[in-house]
């Protein structure tokens, strides 16, 4: 019997990791996965569930947040000017209305302007409004934009006060009702994404903490053998990151393909109200993107915490 | 070289193991610990690569003050010392193959380098056969050889064999010993803590015998000593 020697060998410790090391990780994290059995369809399920509702939400909530965006371009303030004015009345009552720091644009509408859009508004009944072009009872109005679309209520309630204002419109409730609503809807979908993103990471840091737990005797082995804590924990991080990445397959499948069903179904539907929902190529891919990275990101998470308390054997 | 000055051991559960060790081995020497079962014999070697820690006293393992020794450099210590257990402490869900490679993956040895290493060894203790088996299909003198392997596969400067024939039948257990011989003729320190009168009596070596916690006899060419 023979002891070969071999030519490079040092048994010193590298504290940067070599590349085949990690494929060396990358080979034990994937077969952990494998080993481990229920417990890997136990995380992945964790997983799955979590992304198809947050999915659901930033689907959602982003869809509702272009709504609003579109909702808050489009508020404006209708000003109707006195049927009593002359011109010059309304030449002054424009330059003050442009004078208005927050004021954006300033348009006028002529009442022919006024009827028209009113005739095309209806549609087939619309024409029985052409009766009154000869003798047009509407206002002529100015369209007024503020650059803050929250601005708006204040804007409207001062012109209020000018000089030969008749009325100033701007669907008061309407406009506060829907500013207000977006932005708790924003607000209570970030909570509600956070929340669940964090009961997942618990989720799995949770199972991955099970199997660390049977596992605990063989890291300690592994130790006593010269392994550092960052070589027991590579495969831990990347089974961890392979269980999210899994979990995020079927959420990324549903809400690409859901998303693309309803996209498709709804588009011709409300073509005609002011809701237009986000096109599918991007959006899609950006959300399947985005899925995949939380699930990542909730895998590595949970592998972390998890791992760190095992590692004091 | 390890170098003990009055090291003591007390274990949490308030067992004092040891008391007042001074120990000196030099780089390459072969020594055998003995003693009655619960003399401290594990404890003594454990100590030696911080499966346990002293509780006084200095310990130096070549030329690292164990004292001074931070957490994260113990793996550092532990590369440079084979070890084979008294329970053999193989990992269970891995095959032997893989059992013995983990000794080289931690130090990120090439795949040829390990694969060949690997299979140097397992000629070695004569398991190549086994190479694919996980522990539990194995027999315990099997196990122990698998240990010895994992053990020896990095050329450690120093090995501490935790009776390492326990579970060996004669023949084989001489076959482990002439390893053992081997690679100690090739300057690797050997510590072998054993029961084996036999072997002791036939293959004379320095003998450190422990009793209750302390070293009571310190012999260059020893017997065992105790009638078994
Ligand atoms: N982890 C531990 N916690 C508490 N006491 C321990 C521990 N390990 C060993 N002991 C005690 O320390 C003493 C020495 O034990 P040790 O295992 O070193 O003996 P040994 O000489 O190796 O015995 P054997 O020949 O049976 O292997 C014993 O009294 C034992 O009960
Ligand atoms: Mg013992």
């Amino acid at each position: 019997m023979k002891v070969a020697v071999l030519s490079v060998m040092k048994a010193g410790v590298n504290t940067v990791m070599k590349f085949r090391t990690l494929g060396r990780h990358a080979r034990e994290g994937g077969k952990n996965i494998y080993r481990n059995g229920w417990m890997t369809v136990a995380s992945v399920g964790a997983v799955t569930t979590t992304l198809i509702l947050v999915g659901v939400f930033i689907a959602l909530m982003l869809n509702l947040n272009q709504i609003a965006t579109n909702v808050e371009k489009d508020v404006e303030i209708k000003v109707l000017v006195e049927l009593t004015a002359e011109e010059g009345q309304i030449e002054d009552l424009e330059s003050k209305l442009k004078d208005i720091p927050e004021v954006e644009s300033v348009n006028f509408s002529s009442k022919e302007d006024e009827l028209n859009r009113l005739i095309e508004s209806m549609g087939e009944e619309g024409q029985a409004w052409e009766l009154f072009e000869q003798d047009n009872p509407l206002n002529d109005a100015f369209v007024v934009k503020t650059t803050d679309p929250n601005d708006t209520f204040d804007v409207a309630e001062n012109i209020k006060n000018f000089d030969y204002v008749n009325e100033v419109n701007y669907g008061q409730q309407v406009v506060e009702k829907l500013l207000s609503f977006t932005k708790y809807a924003r607000y209570i979908g970030a909570a509600l994404i956070i929340g669940l993103v964090f009961t997942a990471i618990f989720l799995i840091s949770n199972t991955i903490k099970l199997t660390i737990m049977a596992r605990s005797k063989e890291i300690g082995i592994m130790k006593l053998v010269g392994a550092t804590n960052s070589f027991i924990r590579w495969p831990f991080f990347i089974e961890g990151m392979l269980l999210g990445v899994l979990g995020s397959l079927i959420p990324i499948g549903a809400t690409v393909g859901g998303y693309y069903y309803l996209y498709n179904n709804l588009r011709d539907k409300i073509q005609f109200t002011f809701v237009e929902l986000l096109p599918f190529n991007p959006f899609a891919w950006q959300l399947a993107l985005i899925l995949l990275s939380i699930g990542a990101f909730i895998g590595v998470w949970g592998s972390v915490m998890s791992v760190r308390k095992f590692l004091k054997v | 070289m390890i170098e003990m000055k009055d090291v003591n051991k007390t274990y949490p559960n308030g067992v004092t193991a040891l008391q007042g060790i001074d120990l000196s081995i030099a780089q390459g020497e072969f020594v055998y610990i003995v003693g009655p079962s619960g003399a401290g014999k594990s404890t003594l070697v454990g100590m030696m690569f911080r499966e346990e820690k002293h509780t006084s006293g200095s310990i130096t393992i070549n030329g690292i003050d164990l004292n001074k020794l931070k957490e994260r450099k113990v793996p550092q210590l532990r590369r440079n010392i084979g070890v084979v257990y008294q329970d053999f402490k193989l990992l269970p869900r891995l095959t032997v193959y893989e059992n013995i490679a983990f000794a080289l993956e931690v130090l990120e040895e090439s795949p040829k380098n390990i694969k060949k290493r690997v299979m140097e060894v397992l000629d070695l203790v004569k398991l190549k056969n086994k190479a694919r088996h996980i522990p539990d299909q194995l027999s315990g003198g099997e196990q122990q050889r698998v240990s010895i392997a994992r053990a020896i596969v990095n050329h450690p400067k120093m090995m501490i064999a935790d009776e390492p024939t326990g579970n060996l039948d004669p023949d084989t257990s001489w076959d482990i010993m002439q390893i053992f011989e081997e690679i100690n003729a090739k300057g690797t320190t050997v510590i072998m803590a054993t029961h084996s009168k036999e072997i002791v009596n036939t293959i004379r070596k320095r003998v450190i015998a422990v009793e209750s916690g302390r070293i009571v006899r310190d012999e260059s060419r020893g017997e065992y000593g105790y009638e078994i």
